[in-house]
């Protein structure tokens, strides 16, 4: 099709004429090698694109599921709660509740009670039950008092090796020294799929648990919730005090020295290292303001002046975008230049103000290292309730997983960028969303 | 120079045979500079109630500069700076008692590029009067779009589709839509920027009749690079060269016998 175009072109334009033959098709040439170039360009990136979520989906699929084993416990009170006053200084105590799962894996297993030639086997038992077993069954029976005495059968998440044997990822066929899971421990697992009393069921846990030195007890909970809370106070500061800032700049300030100093900086900010601003951080809000450490809102509050000159700059180039006509036509009708602006100049400017915010707020969500600096990198447990507490965010929360060497926390820390990565998708997809309904509506 | 300006002014004046129309709009020796290059030179120009004046001239002579001292548009140029008297009804415009916002719904302004805010037909004549707080209720607002785009003779065509955006309609359409947001506050003066050069020959006769019309309720004053556009809708014309006003007068007078060699040569084409 394109080469009977170039020939009949040729033939009308060219004519006899060789030398300017040879000149237009040198130009076709050098359009087809920049088009050539381009397209490479752009597979490349696809390409390396393709390759991080190849690796990090296939590292990571697997922690969206965790083994369970299924088991009957009986809730002694004898050992939960001695006395019967059933107050929570008796009842809390997990390391009964253990005991108690683990006496029922005894049972299932065959091994006697007690009795020095089987404490190998019982140890080896104990290890393929999380220790968190025990804070399961505690939970449940502070909810619920009349469990005490009855038999319930429940499901208890797996230790993180036998998740890890289940899931292939610790082979049958390594030597038993130097495997995590024991021949006898095989033997159990496999009896207990068999049976249907071990599963792989969704992982919930991994969205809902804080940290633990256990890896299937641990989750992004509360590293979400303080991405969470930074994001709003980020998105609550950042966002009015950055669009009023460019407002200003851009309408109402007059260029002279200080407004192109002021504007030198902006963009000087925008391009410090966001560990500058963890310092600063640091310095200001924990040290001299007092604000707790490790707590959400000093994260949230350095994001803010890491996001600032971001919006500021989109926003103001969203400002500028919007034809001087318009203003010109809203003054001539008698509008003040504050109506001009917020009538008729801001929301014209309104989805380039939001995809800069979004992006911004997305540039935020992945920041690390201010994080660092303001103590964020801490171990959190409980999720926070309030951003005075103590927490983490998640890009914290990977980079601390990456540090850990259970097969386990290699899979959650691949999960979590899988979260991370998510979460940036669906923000900035809401930008390009917001931005065609605004320019719609219009 | 003003001096003789001045009395071709009053002989033109002597020779009209109309009765002595009311000054609306006077300007008095005004000089506007953008930073250190001046524009104006001591203008001097009364515009008469209720009669359209044309402002010709080559372009840079100033004609826009002038249009915009009238309703201080120039205002929100940071570098412009203007000197002299305006006058509205015989008070300063340029007095800081003055509300530029008030002076601005008094002098309406049309641009050479139609301009309409991008929202509904309806919103664009609408906003005006609620700025304004001139209509109460939906009713009374309704009542003034209505009547203006009336005026503006564009209601025949979009009364079915007062709701869609006012930038779907044609160029011709959007600069009648953008006269009728004009009217809509009722002002006294309209200003037009070369409302027509955007315009195809069709559209520019269909504005040049309404300006026709709005004479008659409405002081114009209209920059215009056609002349035979200046010919037909205006009364009086005044003539700028290089920030100058050269010549000012009745249409017919300065089209037919112009004082200045200079306006002969621009309305014969020599130059411009």
């Amino acid at each position: 099709m394109s080469a009977s175009e170039n020939i009949t072109t040729q033939n009308i334009i060219t004519g006899q004429d060789p030398a300017r033959a040879a000149r237009l098709k040198k130009r076709y040439a050098s359009e087809r090698r920049f088009k050539t170039f381009g397209a490479f360009a752009v597979l490349v990136g696809i390409l390396f694109l393709a390759l991080l979520f190849i690796s990090i989906f296939s590292k990571g699929y697997t922690a969206f599921q965790q083994t369970s084993i299924q088991l009957t416990v009986l809730l002694d009170e004898k050992v939960i709660d001695k006395k019967g006053t059933r107050k929570i200084k008796d009842l809390g105590k997990a390391i009964r509740y253990s005991k108690l799962v683990n006496r029922a894996l005894y049972q299932k297993f065959d091994i006697p009670l007690k009795g020095r030639d089987s404490k190998k086997d019982r140890s080896l038992a104990k290890k393929i039950i999380s220790g968190e077993a025990g804070v399961q069954l505690r939970d449940m029976v502070l909810n619920d008092h009349g469990l005490i005495g009855q038999s319930v059968t429940v499901w208890l998440l797996a230790s993180g090796n036998a998740d890890s044997f289940i899931k292939g990822q610790i082979s049958r066929d390594t030597p038993e020294a130097r495997r995590q899971i024991k021949d006898k421990q095989v033997a159990w697992l496999d009896m207990m799929r068999e049976e249907g009393t071990l599963e792989k069921q969704f992982n919930t846990g991994l969205f809902t648990f804080g940290a633990s030195s256990r890896p299937e007890s641990s989750g992004i909970g509360a590293a979400a919730v303080g991405s969470l809370y930074m994001m709003l106070i980020v998105l609550a500061l950042a966002l009015p005090i950055g669009v009023a800032a460019s407002i200003y700049l851009e309408e109402f300030a007059p260029t002279n020295r200080w407004t192109d100093i002021i504007e030198v900086n902006i963009n000087n900010l925008a391009a410090v290292p966001s560990i500058v601003f963890g310092l600063l951080g640091l310095a200001v809000f924990i040290n001299f303001a007092g604000l707790p450490r490790s707590a959400s809102i000093v994260g949230g509050l350095v994001l803010t002046l890491m996001t600032l000159p971001t919006i500021i700059i989109a926003t103001r180039s969203a400002l500028k975008a919007v034809p001087q006509s318009i203003r010109q036509a809203a003054l001539a009708v008698g509008a003040s230049k504050t109506q001009s602006i917020f009538h008729h100049v801001l929301p014209l400017a309104t989805p380039g103000i939001l995809t800069g915010t979004i992006i911004g707020l997305a540039k935020a969500l992945g920041e690390t290292a201010p994080l660092l600096m303001i103590g964020m990198v801490a171990f959190v447990k409980e999720i926070p309730l309030s951003p005075m507490e103590p927490a983490t965010a998640l890009p914290v929360q990977i980079y601390m997983w990456s540090g850990a060497a259970e097969r386990a926390f290699v899979e959650r820390t691949s999960a979590a960028i899988i979260v991370l990565l998510a979460f940036l998708v669906i923000m900035n997809m809401s930008a390009v969303i917001l931005r065609r309904r605004f320019e719609r509506r219009w | 120079m003003s001096q003789s300006t001045q009395n071709a002014v009053n002989s033109s004046m002597d020779k009209d045979t109309e009765p002595a129309v009311p000054i609306k709009m006077r300007g008095v020796d005004v000089c506007v500079h953008y930073g250190d290059k001046q524009a104006l030179f001591d203008v001097n120009l009364e515009v008469p109630e209720k009669q359209v004046t044309a402002l010709i001239g080559p372009s840079g002579c100033g004609k826009s500069t002038f249009l915009r001292t009238l309703n201080r548009m120039n205002d929100t140029i940071d570098i412009c700076r203007v000197a002299g008297d305006i006058t509205l009804d015989g008070q300063d415009i340029y007095d800081p008692k003055v509300d530029v916002v008030e002076l601005r719904a008094r002098v309406g302004m049309v641009f050479q590029k139609p301009n309409p805010f991008p929202k509904s037909i309806f919103e664009n004549v609408a906003y005006g009067p609620r700025i304004h707080g001139i209509g109460q209720n939906k009713i009374e607002i309704e009542e003034i779009v209505v009547n203006s785009l009336q005026k503006a003779g564009l209601f025949e065509e979009v009364k079915d589709r007062l709701d869609e955006p006012g930038t779907g309609l044609s160029g011709g359409q959007q600069q009648r839509l953008c006269i009728a947001r004009a009217i809509a506050v009722s002002p006294e003066v309209i200003l037009m920027d070369e409302p027509c050069s955007a315009l195809d020959p069709i559209a520019t006769a269909r504005v040049e009749e309404l300006i026709d019309e709005l004479r008659e309720n409405y002081t114009i004053v209209i920059v215009t690079h056609s002349m035979q556009q200046a010919a037909r809708v205006s009364q009086r014309t005044a003539f700028f060269h290089l920030g100058i006003l050269v010549e000012e007068g009745t249409t017919d007078q300065i089209f037919t016998h112009p004082n200045d060699k200079r306006t002969m040569d621009y309305i014969t084409g020599r130059f411009g």
